[in-house]
């Protein structure tokens, strides 16, 4: 009897120091960010009204609810800074996800069907360079999509090009850039379906006398699919938020959210309009995950 | 049998070439005498013992990897007992909150993390500094923490702890004889992935530091950002060069208890 008792004390004491902590750290200040993106924006420390004045009791809150506003969403829907923004996050994303399944397949493939004991270092060698810095790894883009950098000399030896092409500050950059980061986070997960794939399926179409391309349409990638999506929601949903990546490499036109969320709060000071733009931009991202679940439920059903 | 196609050897050998030139680059002209890249002047290490002198880098390096240290623990800790928590209790309170607030981060531009953290850091009028950023980083590595241990619970053997536990050992005793031990391996390496993620974090870092807590990913940024120099080059392959030999030493020690590990277990 005591010992049960013990032993509930330990759970809640267990299952309490994490969730409280999740609780005040992270829903705590999304709700604020809520909260702010209803809010003013104003000179002032910090610079949005109205704030929480408990000391006035019930008029404060009263107040507050008052002077609540939809002006930062106004603002979002009028500007079409913000639209271009979501919309060339969204389309970096997509294209991208869609380099990294084509980039990221064939490596998978080809770790899974490598021998045995040779998949064990391959999937280490992949993952290694994710342990570097990521800043690091883009400063080496850096270095050599300069102009007069490593690439731009080996296309002029080779003659390929004759003036020298720019690279930084373009699209085609922050795409190289994207690419290169999230590898792994697409490789991954597809390796790890592909390596439990049963091989005797694959010869099973091809003594039926199915083509090597039609086999793979048919038998490898729907049975795939399961490392496929987990990969591309792995690499969409951060790639839209994105900040390190465009601000390094790319140019300036049209700036990408996460890029957008920074300069309103460090730039512009306009705290209720980086709110805003936050809490669209997470509605946006929640979206697909909760697709995902969905479908991961109605297959558990069906299992 | 498996066949190594010309296909998958290409991909495989294209694909590592790529994970692995930049890097190399990199490596190769933090030598480079010249301070121009068009301009190869030999190899030489004075941007190395130029860095030596710069106190705001060797500074900013030293304050990221305390950062790194104190949240990587407190994050083990933390993700560690939300693993426990998720794979152990079964259904509890809301277990569908905590499950959702565990992934939830794993996926969370950081740019938004950064902002949250920021903001209620300023509501409840907290001067910004280590301490935050510390907080900030524990609350983004908890989760991977968390998922990284989950993952090792769910594949454990029960029976030991029922064995434990009807010899007559009290649930603290099995948990820190029995369980912990086995799970340790997991703990060992989710701890380096929160170091690791907490001394590769700039934008969070950014949103949450103050005066005198600079990181390295913060210092570098603002250097970078007006374009590439030497003495950069040099900070990064001594980066780099710290975290392949900590991966090198950490795969090795895998490999001597993973060993152990497997010999214990019975094969199917």
């Amino acid at each position: 009897m005591k010992r049960a008792k013990s032993d509930r004390s330990w759970r809640s004491l267990v299952i309490a120091a994490p969730y409280l902590w999740l609780l005040l750290f992270f829903l705590v200040p999304f709700l604020i960010v809520l909260k702010i993106s209803f809010a003013q924006s104003a000179i002032a420390l910090p610079p949005y009204t109205p704030v929480f004045d408990f000391s006035a009791g019930w008029r404060g809150i009263e107040n507050f609810f008052e002077n609540l506003s939809v002006g930062s969403y106004r603002l979002l829907g009028s500007d079409p800074l913000y639209l271009l923004s979501y919309v060339k996050s969204l389309e970096i994303a997509a294209f991208s996800t869609l380099m990294l399944l084509a980039v990221g397949y064939p490596i998978a493939y080809g770790i899974a069907r490598a021998p045995r004991r040779l998949q064990a270092v391959l999937v280490v060698l992949v993952v290694l360079p994710f342990w570097t810095s990521f800043l690091i790894r883009i400063y080496a883009w850096m270095n050599i999509l300069q102009r007069d950098g490593p690439l731009n000399q080996l296309l002029m030896t080779l003659h390929i090009v004759r003036q020298p092409p720019v690279w930084l500050a373009s699209d085609t950059a922050i795409y190289i850039g994207i690419v290169y980061s999230y590898l792994p986070f697409m490789v991954l997960p597809l390796y790890a379906v592909l390596e439990k794939l049963d091989q005797s399926l694959i010869e099973a179409a091809a003594d039926l006398g199915c083509p090597r391309w039609k086999t793979f349409w048919l038998v490898t990638l729907p049975l795939s699919s399961p490392g496929l999506l987990a990969g591309v929601l792995l690499c969409f949903i951060p790639i839209v938020g994105e900040f390190v990546i465009p601000d390094l490499l790319g140019g300036s036109r049209t700036p990408m959210i996460g890029q957008t969320i920074w300069m309103e709060f460090f730039g512009n000071k306009d705290w209720p309009a980086a709110s805003a733009v936050a809490v669209v931009l997470v509605c946006l991202l929640v979206t697909p995950i909760v697709i995902f679940q969905h479908q991961a439920m109605r297959k558990a059903e069906r299992d | 049998m498996r066949r190594v196609t010309w296909f998958n050897l290409c991909a495989i050998v294209l694909g590592i070439a790529f994970l692995y030139l930049p890097i190399v680059i990199l490596v190769i002209y933090s030598f480079n005498a010249s301070r121009l890249v068009a301009v190869w002047g030999g190899w030489s290490t004075q941007w190395y013992a130029q860095l030596a002198g710069d106190t705001a880098i060797v500074g900013a390096a030293l304050m990221s990897l305390r950062v790194a240290f104190v949240s990587a623990s407190l994050a083990t800790l933390l993700g560690t007992l939300a693993a426990l928590a998720l794979v152990r209790f079964g259904r509890f309170r809301g277990r569908l909150l905590f499950a959702s607030m565990i992934y939830a981060p794993l996926v969370m531009p950081e740019v938004i993390t950064g902002l949250s953290m920021l903001l209620l850091f300023v509501a409840i009028s907290v001067d910004r500094g280590f301490w935050t950023v510390v907080i900030a980083h524990t609350t983004m590595a908890m989760c991977f923490v968390a998922v990284v241990v989950q993952a090792r619970l769910a594949d454990f053997d029960m029976s030991l702890e029922e064995a434990a536990m009807d010899l007559g050992a009290p649930p603290l005793r099995t948990f820190l004889t029995v369980t912990l031990p086995l799970i340790l391996p997991a703990i060992v390496a989710a701890w380096m992935l929160a170091f690791a993620l907490s001394l590769d974090d700039l934008v969070i870092a950014s949103f949450t530091t103050g005066p005198g807590a600079t990181t390295l990913p913060i210092r570098i940024y603002s250097e970078i950002r007006l374009g590439v120099k030497p003495e950069i080059n040099a900070v990064c392959t001594i980066f780099i060069a710290v975290v392949g030999i900590a991966v090198l030493v950490a795969s090795l020690l895998t490999k001597l208890t993973g060993a152990r590990g497997t010999s214990a277990r019975i094969e199917p």
